[in-house]
């Protein structure tokens, strides 16, 4: 995950060496044994402190040598790969989250809903661009700071073209960085977008927009660069212990070990707990419990969560940024997950209501997908079963009871599947990786191939993994609950968050944007 | 000539619109109602959330009659709408004092 234009001394003149003797071969042959000609290179490079991590900029090499050089690090398959899960992540957002979200408001709202999705991508991809991967994926020359929050050295992509190389989990092994850019983009758009159900129906547009660009700015960047940074397999290791990376050069949570494979604690709990300090910020909808607001197109609703089982593929078998085993680990887990979640949510339906219910199967397959974000690449597929078997009653407790009986109104229950479905996905992560249930162990990154396996050399300390798993967990939840609160104050008082009254019963819809969803 | 309405089940609109057809009558205005009568409403449950909702959905039929044909019409929805459940719905008959169809002006029975 480096996403610097780096290669180390030894890697590059391996490398070359390498590709050298590669060309002499068919194409065809010319990629696999230049890459692992190149991996042995690559790593005893990282391994040996004498060969210490230089800055080279591939466009300073000549042509023919550059074109060798990304011959050996750039894999066409890997790159497609990345791409399309780009695509696919984008595809959640709009229009799965949108539909899924609006086919749960009122008719008044749904535009509003859809709006507030959609300008969120929008506007967010520009922020990204502006400064969120620099501020998530750089690294800070401020030793204190490097552990929680990225430099701006990369700020509207400074230094970034088409020849400059970010890092996948195998040594020597990398993407574009312009891909690395657009997958990464497409998860920080899409995590303040689900920030909104909880503050359905009641939230002014502009002053929303506002927070988001705010809520990227100070929460998600940096909970992103405490998780996922790192130099990247050929220089993290050779950076611990040297000074302004005494435990590596990568985030605080990344740096202690935490497993988070595609986003439990940032994408999910974090924007989870957004999520439910706005909807408290904000205040009951008017008429909540009083007023009957069942969704209007259940419909939609289905459409969305379908929509949104099919992106997370994307989203979870993307995240192992190679398309390798570990990507088609990450899908069956994602697909058996889910299903297994949709089951236990409508079981519970049976049991508790009665009667199984779309809206349950929608809901519980959502839950499913967010518990197993984080476990997915490091579960087994029964394992991942299993996951999704606990996390639908555990959602559906909070969903059902806790927010009846503590009396918020998260609208549309982003708290009760997002946050508390991550919490279950986070900890059951530790759990899960475990060798003897099936799961793959910590991954050790320093061997090349990466590929998914247990490492027999470290055994897997479940007891030490599920504290570092409760700790990101705690970091996330403060972090967030913390900065959101700080931010909803900050725009509140500025330019107020909540509509009018009037406005709010006479619908979003026609109040914020001038238009109906339904002229018929 | 008589002033029919008749508030039916929705799936019965069918039914009853091809007897009524059978029967003679040469026309009819269908609105979707919502209403409450002795069949109590449904309840709904989204994610724990209960609405009991009190108005049911129904359709009304509108249909005027000549004074021979009406008692057969009563008779006919009545025969064809019937499930034998409560919330079957009901039927009324008015006076129509008169009828003119537009595009001829022709009056009373003709008109119908």
């Amino acid at each position: 995950m480096i996403r610097k234009l780096l290669c180390g001394a030894g890697a590059l003149g391996g490398s070359l060496f390498a590709a050298t003797t590669a060309f002499a071969q068919a194409a065809t042959d010319a990629a696999s044994s230049a890459s692992s000609a190149v991996a042995t290179a690559a790593a005893t490079a990282a391994a040996s402190p004498a060969a210490a991590p230089a800055l080279i900029n591939l466009t300073k090499l000549s042509a023919a040598a550059q074109t060798a050089a990304e011959a050996t690090m750039l894999n066409k398959g890997d790159n497609a790969w990345m791409l399309v899960s780009s695509a696919l992540v984008l595809l959640m957002s709009i229009p799965a989250l949108a539909l899924f979200y609006g086919g749960l408001v009122r008719t008044k709202n749904m535009l509003s809903v859809l709006m507030q999705v959609f300008m969120i991508i929008s506007i967010g991809s520009l922020v990204w661009v502006g400064w969120g991967y620099s501020e998530a994926f750089t690294a800070n020359s401020n030793a204190t700071l490097a552990p929680w929050v990225g430099g701006l050295s990369k700020a509207f992509l400074k230094g970034v073209d088409a020849t400059t190389v970010a890092a996948t989990f195998s040594n020597n092994v990398y993407l574009p960085e312009y891909t690395y850019i657009i997958f990464q983009m497409t998860f920080a758009i899409i995590t303040p977008a689900l920030i909104v159900g909880s503050l359905a129906d009641r939230v002014k547009f502009w002053p929303l927009m506002l927070f988001m660009v705010l809520w990227m700015t100070f929460v998600y960047f940096p909970i992103a660069h405490i998780v996922w940074y790192w130099a990247g397999p050929d220089f993290y290791f050779a950076s611990i212990g040297q000074p302004g990376t005494p435990l590596g050069d990568g985030g605080f949570m990344f740096n202690k070990g935490a497993l988070d494979f595609a986003g439990g604690t940032v994408v999910h709990i974090n924007a989870g707990i957004a999520g439910l300090v706005g909807c408290l910020f904000l205040g009951k909808r008017i008429g909540y419990g009083k007023e009957p607001m069942p969704p209007h197109s259940l419909t939609m609703t289905m459409i969305g969560a379908s929509l949104l089982w099919v992106g997370w593929f994307g989203f979870n078998a993307g995240s192992a940024l190679e398309s390798t085993s570990a990507a088609s680990l990450a899908f069956i887990n994602t697909f058996v997950a889910t299903a297994a979640a949709a089951f236990s949510w409508i079981l519970c339906d049976q049991l508790v209501h009665g009667k199984p219910s779309m809206l349950g199967a929608a809901s519980g397959a959502v839950a499913g997908l967010v518990a197993v974000t984080p476990a997915s690449g490091y579960a087994g597929p029964l394992g991942s079963i299993a996951l999704g078997l606990v996390v639908s009653p555990v959602c559906f407790f909070f969903v059902g009871w806790v927010k009846n009986k503590f009396n918020y109104d998260d609208a549309l229950d982003v708290f009760g599947v997002h946050c508390i479905g991550g919490i279950v996905g986070a900890l059951g992560t530790g759990i899960l990786a475990a060798p003897s249930l099936g799961g793959q162990g910590a991954a050790d990154y320093s061997k090349f191939p990466y590929i998914s396996g247990t490492d027999p050399h470290n055994a897997y300390d479940m007891a030490h993994q599920m504290v570092v798993q409760a700790t990101g967990v705690s970091i996330t939840l403060l972090w967030s609950g913390i900065g959101s609160a700080i931010l909803y104050f900050i725009v509140d008082k500025l330019f107020g968050l909540r509509p009018s009254e009037d406005a709010e019963r006479e619908g979003l819809d026609i109040t914020e944007h001038g238009e109906r969803a339904y002229n018929y | 000539m008589k002033f029919i309405i008749a508030i039916i089940k929705p799936f019965k609109l069918d039914e009853v619109r091809e007897a009524l057809g059978a029967l003679g009558v040469a026309g009819m205005t269908v609105t979707e109602v919502k209403g409450f009568g002795r069949q109590k409403g449904q309840t709904e449950i989204y994610r724990g959330a209960e609405y009991t909702t009190n108005m049911l959905p129904k359709v009304k039929i509108e249909v005027a009659a000549s004074d021979e044909l009406a008692p057969r019409v009563v008779e006919t929805i009545q025969q064809t709408a019937t499930t034998e459940a409560i919330g079957d719905g009901k039927i009324f008959v008015f006076d129509l004092a008169s009828a003119t169809r537009i595009r001829t002006g022709e009056t009373g029975d003709t008109a119908l």
